[in-house]
């Protein structure tokens, strides 16, 4: 029968099916960070259990860890108690760990995919939602909640009902200067932030074949933020490319036996789907959000909307509150609204990539006078790669702060925090009331149009700078 | 884990779509590394506005949470669940979950009740005014009850099984951990360590 890239990647890990019961799969990697795994190991000792296999499992701390003095204590006890639980935990269960000060610390799902750890074909699970980043590769990867990190540790395996399937096909060619983070932030907006639910996202497609696995990435990382548990792309030559050589890649007769896998992978031209998008990438173009969900988004040439313009009652209701706690009028120019702070980072767009296309904007510019900016990176390799390259040097002369690894202002579980009432533009992935700091107001961007914003000091895309700048 | 068959209690409307998990527990209480404790953090910032339906007289108490659709999106935090549960929750019931906050709910014994929009309105409509009223959830019947209103919901078939017998889910795994020796043993060799 015909089959679906997630239904393949099911089948492979099915360790026990029984009639009635969620099926048992294997779990090859188990990525672990200090929010979400203490209670979990917590449990391990509780019951005297162990950890089946610290060889599939890895450890980095990312969630709150400053990004500034990381050769200092951590400043927060609380911080403080949380990280050196992890350590603790990692060297009493035998589990690797990149801790703080290391080169291969990072933001987990930055950190996995570099080491080459991330594959085609494997099943990937972390305490932490946006595990979905690693379906870039064609992997079936999905966030999970302690109990089941407690139950992946015990036992390498996980109880799972299958997940539906649909198809987001991506037609047509990206225009110039439009980006995956566009791209991602317009889908959600059409299927809105349920529309996923319970499905595994597969994207397809001319425009997501050309994307570059950092793109990639990007994509799958909000497929969350659409309520979906999993996004995937197939794996092809990109995939391959950018996995050849890494650290943990295989190598000699296993990387030939591996491709020849990998390649058995993609969906059968005839596979059913449960359902299907279809999108075209042609008329995209950069794309904002102006609410306090993922799937409130606008083209940034458009004005703030008009809550009474939603026909379906709820979303007029939530449109109404999210203006009021965005501080925002309808009609307003979305690329007038000034904001106070840039963040470019987070495990959406923290690569280097990422780092590279925004500093090719801020070359030679300034920021905007009373913007912060801060950049970042998602990974110490992330962070020397940019700084071997200079980019450091574009940012800092820029007027913008260079930080160290984590997740910063993503979530604000460290020190960099928006104040009440200030308003951000954010490459994160979630622009919930508080996200970025109790009373802070998020808008989610791609990499180009926050440093566009950073020089303009108002929503902004790169084109705005071209006409502007002569 | 806690048996769960039947579960009376008074119920709380809580009259929003779309509750992430953020509200729910902000992150600033995820920094704590124990398991319980967390009743102070549930709808921590929306505790603050005096305003807010658990600030009320008339919800001190309640073990059931009646909420609009789309409850526990957005990040996979358990502490969402052990807060709601630490607070006193017992159910939740909605007319649409977000997945992983109903995975995590059914391994912790939360009961997440789905019914029809309508019910949840017709429900709301009961306990506003009546707070008081006992309302009754049958997991073996799958039903629910409240004043003249019953009504059955959808629960998954394995999760019932497994409250109704309070069952622990590593404990279930490790029965099959022969299976799962045979399964390792033929994965393929290209497959990577972390070490
Ligand atoms: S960068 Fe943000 S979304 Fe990504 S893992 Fe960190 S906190 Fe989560």
């Amino acid at each position: 029968m015909a089959r679906t890239l997630a239904e393949k990647v099911w089948s492979d890990h099915v360790v026990r099916h029984a009639e009635g019961e969620p099926d048992l799969l294997f779990i090859d990697l188990h990525l672990v960070h200090e929010v979400t795994s203490a209670q979990a190991f917590d449990g391990l000792r509780e019951t005297q259990r162990i950890v089946r296999r610290p060889d599939l499992t890895l450890a980095t701390e990312d969630h709150n860890v400053p990004t500034i003095d990381i050769d200092k204590p951590i400043a927060d006890p609380i911080s403080r108690a949380q990280v050196d639980a992890l350590r603790n935990n990692c060297a009493e269960f035998g589990v690797p760990i990149y801790s703080l000060g290391n080169a291969e610390q990072g933001i987990v799902h930055v950190v996995g995919p570099q080491l080459g750890l991330t594959q085609p074909g494997m099943t990937v699970v972390c305490g932490d939602s946006h595990t979905s980043t690693h379906g870039a590769f064609g992997a079936l990867a999905f966030g999970i909640g302690t109990s089941e990190v407690e139950h992946v540790l015990a036992t390498q395996t996980l109880p799972l009902k299958p997940f539906k399937t649909m198809a987001i096909t991506v037609n047509g060619a990206l225009p110039e200067g439009v980006t995956a983070k566009d791209l991602i932030l317009a889908v959600i907006t059409k299927i809105g932030t349920g529309g996923g639910q319970g499905y595994v996202l597969e994207y397809r497609g001319e425009a997501i074949r050309a994307l570059s696995m950092e793109a990639r990435m990007t994509i799958c990382n909000m497929s969350i933020e659409a309520g979906a548990r999993a996004g995937m792309i197939a794996p092809d030559e990109t995939t391959f490319d950018y996995l050849n050589g890494r650290d943990h890649a295989p190598k000699g007769a296993d990387w030939d036996a591996a491709v020849a896998y990998w390649r058995t992978l993609p969906s059968d031209a005839d596979a059913k789907f449960d359902a299907e998008v279809v999108i075209d990438a042609s008329e995209l173009s950069p794309f904002v959000t102006w609410g306090t969900n993922p799937g409130q988004g606008a083209p940034l040439s458009d004005v703030v909307p008009t809550p009474e313009d939603f026909a379906d009652p709820a979303a007029r209701e939530a449109a109404t509150k999210a203006l009021a706690y965005m501080g925002l009028t309808a009609g307003t120019p979305l690329k007038s609204i000034a904001v106070d702070t840039v963040f470019l980072g987070s495990c959406t767009n923290g690569r280097i990539e990422d780092l590279r296309a925004a500093a090719d904007i801020v070359r030679g510019r300034k920021v905007a006078d009373g913007v912060r900016f801060m950049v970042v990176p998602g990974s110490v390799r992330v962070r020397l790669e940019a700084m071997a390259e200079g980019l450091d040097k574009v940012f800092l002369e820029a007027g913008a702060e260079w930080r160290e690894a984590g997740c910063s202002m993503c979530l604000a579980m460290n020190p960099d925090k928006l104040i009440p009432g200030e308003r951000s533009a954010s490459t994160s992935n979630r622009n919930f009331e508080g996200r970025q700091g109790p009373g802070g107001r998020t808008h989610l961007v791609s990499p180009q149009v926050a440093a566009a914003t950073a020089i303009r000091g108002t929503l902004s895309a790169p084109a705005d700078l071209i006409t502007n700048a002569s | 884990m806690e048996k769960f068959t039947v579960h009376t209690g008074k119920a709380a409307p809580l009259r929003a779509s779309n509750v992430d998990t953020d509200q729910i527990i902000p992150a600033e209480y995820l920094k704590r590394i124990t398991r319980h404790g967390f009743e102070d953090a549930l709808f921590a910032a929306w505790r603050k506005d005096p305003e807010f339906i658990l600030n009320q007289p008339q919800t001190q108490g309640v073990t059931i949470l009646v909420a609009g659709p789309d409850f526990g999106t957005g990040s996979s935090r358990e502490h969402a669940v052990w807060a709601l549960m630490d607070y006193g929750f017992k159910v939740i019931i909605s007319s649409r979950y977000a997945d992983i906050f109903r995975g995590n709910s059914g391994k912790q014994g939360l009961l997440t009740a789905v019914v029809d929009q309508e019910v949840v309105e017709a429900l709301w409509q009961i306990i506003e005014e009546a707070p008081e009223t006992q309302v009754k959830v049958d997991l073996e019947a799958r039903t629910v009850n409240a004043g003249e209103l019953t009504a059955s919901f959808e629960v998954d078939d394995y999760v019932r099984w497994r409250l109704i017998e309070g069952l622990d889910d590593i404990g279930l795994t490790m029965r099959h951990v022969e299976t799962i020796n045979s399964f390792e043993a033929a994965r393929p060799t290209f497959k990577p360590v972390t070490r």
